[in-house]
Parts: structure tokens; C-alpha cells; sequence
């Protein structure tokens, strides 16, 4: 069974259509990278999945499940998204502690001081944010909360916006590293946004290339370890990279 | 180097927090020419700290102490809220870590542009709308006309940054910080938004301020890069010479970075317990 089956998803504001028919497939277990052009439509397909796109037509399962267009309350312990913009998704009044022990409050779960202590070593946060205001941290320890809050209900899938692009690269590695064990031990699957190709190159299986609201070329990671991409866009992508990567 | 454009010496940054006064940034001093100097460090470690300080953007109740704070012939420190006013934007702009944040979220971005761009000149309506389409469109905005119209929520998170890019270049300041300002951007669009910043500094004498974790990008922008951690410029080099760098953190940073061709099963990652500055 397929963690998320998106077929021929179109998203629109007004006139404009910001996704045009797209169609990905993520298997369980597995972690599938969306990278492509600024303002291509990445965000607005993880924001479909997630409930939160306004009009969209085609399918979007998640675990074999049709997801409803209105909001839909048994997807938060299926699926979790990492926002973009980490500011706009904190609460500016919420704590750090009250932020990830929310999860756990609305679906009734206990040993939440435990666990929220647990998460925040894991993402590499010390303890003595816990009780901060998001404006009192930098923003990669902002962007820190929002994983850890993500990853308190153990989603079985997690929509992943950039997130590690705030962050510098040593806290970037043990993100990374810890996204990896997750999905080792527990099986999750990523569905993640991001434009670093080395990044798509550690974690990911396949990937998918955007441009104007539509995938230019899907195809595994290996072709992109090899030089084997195919579409023009995604050669330039890989091109430029190349550039700016291995100093 | 050409006289300092910014001269920072023993800078402090200092929040009072539950467990008592935490100093952030820790008594820095350097000094920007017309030249490209970049920040890498530890997220934490206060360089958006020392970034906002310069513009003396610290929030209450944040405070800052140096011994001196200058660009040019004018003292940050010393100068009223009205002379900062009319420093900012005109004399050092900053691309701020949080663009959509940072942007007014009542006001459009066409709006927003030209706005930076009458404070400190007076232009005709139509002369500013064309400047701010042109602006859109040196950033690689797809659409101006469209952009022109939406709010910050409507626009994706790389298209807040080259707007705030856009907003802060428009005035040609002296002097840019730049927090992160191309980490939303895929590598084609950033190429050339990076090449209009460079074109300032080449042509005009623009001063840089390139705060960035991305090391590859700001070895090859820059010219000079500082290391931070935790609050301290522990290492300075010339930015073709980061390879080289020395400081034990430096070289940690460097091997946690994934390649391309990647093949490690897992990143290398810091203990930092080894080298924490007292
Ligand atoms: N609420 C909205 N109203 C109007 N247009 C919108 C809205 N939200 C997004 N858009 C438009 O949808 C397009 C796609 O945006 P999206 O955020 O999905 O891009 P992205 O691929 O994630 O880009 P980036 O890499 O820069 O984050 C953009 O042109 C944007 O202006
Ligand atoms: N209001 C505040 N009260 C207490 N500490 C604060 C406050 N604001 C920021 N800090 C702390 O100051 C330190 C420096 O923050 P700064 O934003 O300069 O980090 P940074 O180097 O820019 O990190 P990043 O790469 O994550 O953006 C951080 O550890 C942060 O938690
Ligand atoms: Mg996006
Ligand atoms: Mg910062």
C-alpha cells in the first residue's frame, strides 16, 4: 500500500493555477524528495495533503484513505506537516513546552513531560528553551520546535517543507541522521521539500522536479547520483548545484 | 582594505532570561570595507543577533554595549531614533532571516517596494511602478504584474525573499546585511540574485554582511568570512581559504556537509562538549 497516492492534483488562487495535474507516489517506508523552481507549487502540494489548499481537484489518499476536502481530524495521527516558515506556525504566545505537549493533550496522551524531553534532545534543543517564547530563539531553534512538534504523535508520514534550511549544517547532520533512524526504526515515510540536491542525495529514494505548477521529470536518486536525469530543467538544476556544492 | 565602512569593537548582546542575564553575542569586534564579508556559525550562535544590532534592532528587553559602533563618520550608538530612521534603508539595509515575517502582511508587495523606495526620494506614480516591476523582474519573479498585487501570505516562501531583496535594494544602501537571504531559493534563481548583489558591491562600493550556513556558497561569494560560536568570532580567513580553516568547530562544519554523490549512511556530527568556550 502506498503511505501517499496523489493522482492529476490541480490547485488554484483565482484564476492562476499554482499546481497542474500533478501525480506522485510515495511508497511506505519510503522518502521522496519534491525540489524544483521557487514558486513552482512544492509548498502547495504538501499544504493539499495536509487540508490546508483551498480549492483543489484529483485524489490524495494518505495510507489508502481518500482525504476529504474539509478539514480532517484522523489525518494528524497518520500524517504531520513541517511548515516553510517556522515563525508563522509557532504560536508567537505558546511556550515551547506548551507547543509540543499539545499534541499530546488533544489526543489523550500521557507521559507528556517525559516525552517532550525526550524530543527535544533528539532535535538537538537544550533544556533551557524549554519554557521560551518563539521570539526568544533564533530561527534555527525555531525551526527545531516544529520538527520536534511534528514528530511527538510518530506520524507514520511526515510532509517535510525545507526543513532544514534554516539550520546550519552540523544541526542539520543530526536532523538528518534523525530522520533516517525514524524512518529505519519505525517505518515513516518523508515526503520532503527542499532545494538542496546533497540533501535529496542522503535521505531520499526518489524524486520529483517542478516547474510552473507541474513535475518536469520524476525519477530515483540514483540517476541523480549518476547524471542520469533526463528533463533539460532538472540537468540545469543539477548543473548549478554542482556549482555552488563540493568546495 | 579601504577605511571601514562599519567599525564594530566589543559588541554585547545581553536578554535577561529565567535562569538569569545570558550574554548572546560576546564581545565581537570587526570591522566591513567595500567588500563581501560573510557569518557562518552555530544556529544560535548571534549572528542575526549581531546583524540586528548594527541597526540597533535589539527588542527590549535585549540590550547592546560596545566600545565602538561607527559606519562611517556616524555612531550608532550615540545616534536619536530619528537619525536611525533615516539610516535605515537609505545607509544599511538588512534582508531579514524571516522574510514573510519581517514583510508588512496588510500592505502588497508592489505596495511594499515602492514604499521602500519613495521613504527616501520623491518620484511620480508611474516612475515608481515601473522601478518596482523592474525590481520584480531582475529578481526572477514570474509574473510581476500579478505579484505586484498579492499580500505576504499569498506569496511562496522564496518569493518573500526576493521580495525583501528587492525592498532592500532598491534604495542602493552602503551597506547590506543579508541574514540567510537565498535559503528558499533553488540554485538557479539564487545564482542570479546573488549576481545583482554582487554587481552593488562591484559597481557602487556596496558594503556585505552575508549571514549564511550555507559554507560552499559563502566560500565562493564572499571575500572574508568570520566563524561564530556561541557568541564569539572564534576563526577568521579569507573566504577561498575556509577549506584550510583550522578551528575545531570550523572543521566539523565543514565534514557534516552531504555531497551530491553522497554514500556515508550517516553525517558526522559535532561533540561540542570538546571545545566549549568558557
Ligand atoms: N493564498 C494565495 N493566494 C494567491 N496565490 C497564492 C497563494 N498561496 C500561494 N500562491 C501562489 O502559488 C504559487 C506557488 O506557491 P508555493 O508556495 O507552492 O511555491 P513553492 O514551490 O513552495 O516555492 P518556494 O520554493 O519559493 O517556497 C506562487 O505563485 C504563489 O504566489
Ligand atoms: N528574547 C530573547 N531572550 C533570550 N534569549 C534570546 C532572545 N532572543 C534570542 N535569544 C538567544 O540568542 C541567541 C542568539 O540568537 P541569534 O538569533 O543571533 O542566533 P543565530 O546565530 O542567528 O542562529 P540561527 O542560525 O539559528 O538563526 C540564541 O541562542 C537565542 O536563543
Ligand atoms: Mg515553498
Ligand atoms: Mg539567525
Amino acid at each position: 500500500m502506498n503511505a501517499l497516492q496523489i493522482r492529476n492534483l490541480s490547485v488554484s488562487y483565482g484564476d492562476t493555477r499554482v499546481v497542474d495535474t500533478v501525480s506522485i507516489n510515495v511508497v511506505r517506508g519510503e522518502s521522496f524528495a519534491l525540489v524544483g523552481e521557487s514558486g513552482s507549487g512544492k509548498s502547495t502540494v504538501l499544504k493539499a495533503v495536509a487540508g490546508l489548499a483551498p480549492q483543489w481537484t484529483g485524489e490524495i489518499s494518505v495510507f489508502g484513505q481518500p482525504r476529504s476536502k474539509g478539514i480532517d481530524r484522523a489525518f494528524a495521527s497518520r500524517g504531520q506537516m513541517v511548515f516553510q516558515d517556522p515563525y508563522g506556525s509557532l504560536h508567537p504566545r505558546q511556550t515551547v513546552d506548551a507547543t509540543l505537549s499539545e499534541p499530546l493533550a488533544i489526543h489523550g496522551l500521557g507521559g507528556q513531560d517525559a516525552r517532550v524531553q525526550e524530543i527535544m534532545a533528539a532535535v538537538g534543543l537544550d533544556r533551557r528553551f524549554r519554557f521560551r517564547l518563539p521570539h526568544q530563539l533564533s530561527g534555527g531553534q525555531r525551526q527545531r520546535v516544529a520538527i520536534a512538534r511534528a514528530l511527538m504523535l510518530e506520524p507514520k508520514l511526515l510532509l517535510l517543507d525545507e526543513p532544514t534550511s534554516a539550520l546550519d549544517v552540523s544541526v542539520q547532520a543530526e536532523i538528518l541522521n534523525l530522520l533516517k533512524r525514524l524512518r529505519r526504526e519505525k517505518g515513516l515515510s518523508y515526503l520532503l521539500v527542499t532545494h538542496d540536491l546533497p540533501v535529496v542525495s542522503f535521505l531520499c529514494d526518489r524524486l520529483a522536479v517542478m516547474r510552473e505548477g507541474k513535475i518536469v521529470e520524476t525519477n530515483t536518486v540514483d540517476a541523480l547520483k549518476r547524471g542520469r536525469m533526463t528533463n533539460d530543467y532538472s540537468r540545469e538544476l543539477i548543473e548549478k548545484s554542482a556549482l555552488t556544492t563540493s568546495a | 582594505m579601504s577605511a571601514p565602512l562599519l567599525d564594530v569593537q566589543n559588541l554585547r548582546v545581553t536578554f535577561p532570561t529565567l535562569q538569569g542575564p545570558v550574554e548572546v553575542v560576546r564581545g565581537i569586534s570587526f570591522q566591513v570595507g567595500r567588500e563581501r564579508v560573510g557569518i557562518v556559525g552555530e544556529s544560535g550562535s548571534g549572528k542575526s543577533m549581531t546583524g540586528r544590532s548594527i541597526l540597533r534592532l535589539i527588542r527590549s528587553p535585549g540590550t547592546v554595549t560596545a566600545d565602538r559602533l561607527r559606519l562611517g563618520d556616524t555612531d550608532i550608538l550615540t545616534a536619536s531614533d530619528r537619525d536611525m530612521r533615516a539610516i535605515r534603508g537609505r545607509r544599511i539595509s538588512m534582508v531579514m532571516q524571516d522574510p514573510k515575517f519581517s514583510l508588512n502582511p496588510v500592505m502588497t508587495i508592489g505596495a511594499q517596494i515602492g514604499e521602500a523606495l519613495t521613504v527616501h526620494q520623491k518620484l511620480p506614480r508611474q516612475a515608481v511602478r515601473r522601478r518596482v516591476h523592474e525590481m520584480l523582474e531582475a529578481v526572477r519573479i514570474r509574473d510581476p504584474e500579478r505579484v505586484f498585487g498579492l499580500y505576504p501570505h499569498e506569496v511562496s516562501g522564496g518569493m518573500g525573499q526576493r521580495v525583501m531583496i528587492a525592498m532592500m535594494l532598491i534604495p542602493e544602501p552602503d551597506l547590506l546585511i543579508a541574514d540567510e537571504p537565498t535559503s528558499a531559493l533553488d540554485v538557479s534563481v539564487r545564482a542570479q540574485v546573488l549576481q545583482i548583489i554582487d554587481d552593488l558591491v562591484t559597481r557602487k562600493g556596496m558594503g556585505l554582511i552575508f549571514i549564511s550556513h550555507d559554507l560552499n556558497l559563502v566560500s565562493r561569494f564572499c571575500d572574508r568570512i568570520l566563524v561564530m560560536y556561541a557568541g564569539e568570532i572564534v576563526e577568521q580567513c579569507r573566504a577561498s581559504e575556509l577549506g584550510k580553516a583550522t578551528h575545531p568547530y570550523t572543521r566539523g562544519l565543514l565534514a557534516s556537509v552531504p555531497r551530491l554523490n553522497e554514500t556515508r549512511a550517516e553525517l558526522p556530527v559535532l561533540d561540542r562538549s570538546a571545545w566549549s568556550v568558557a
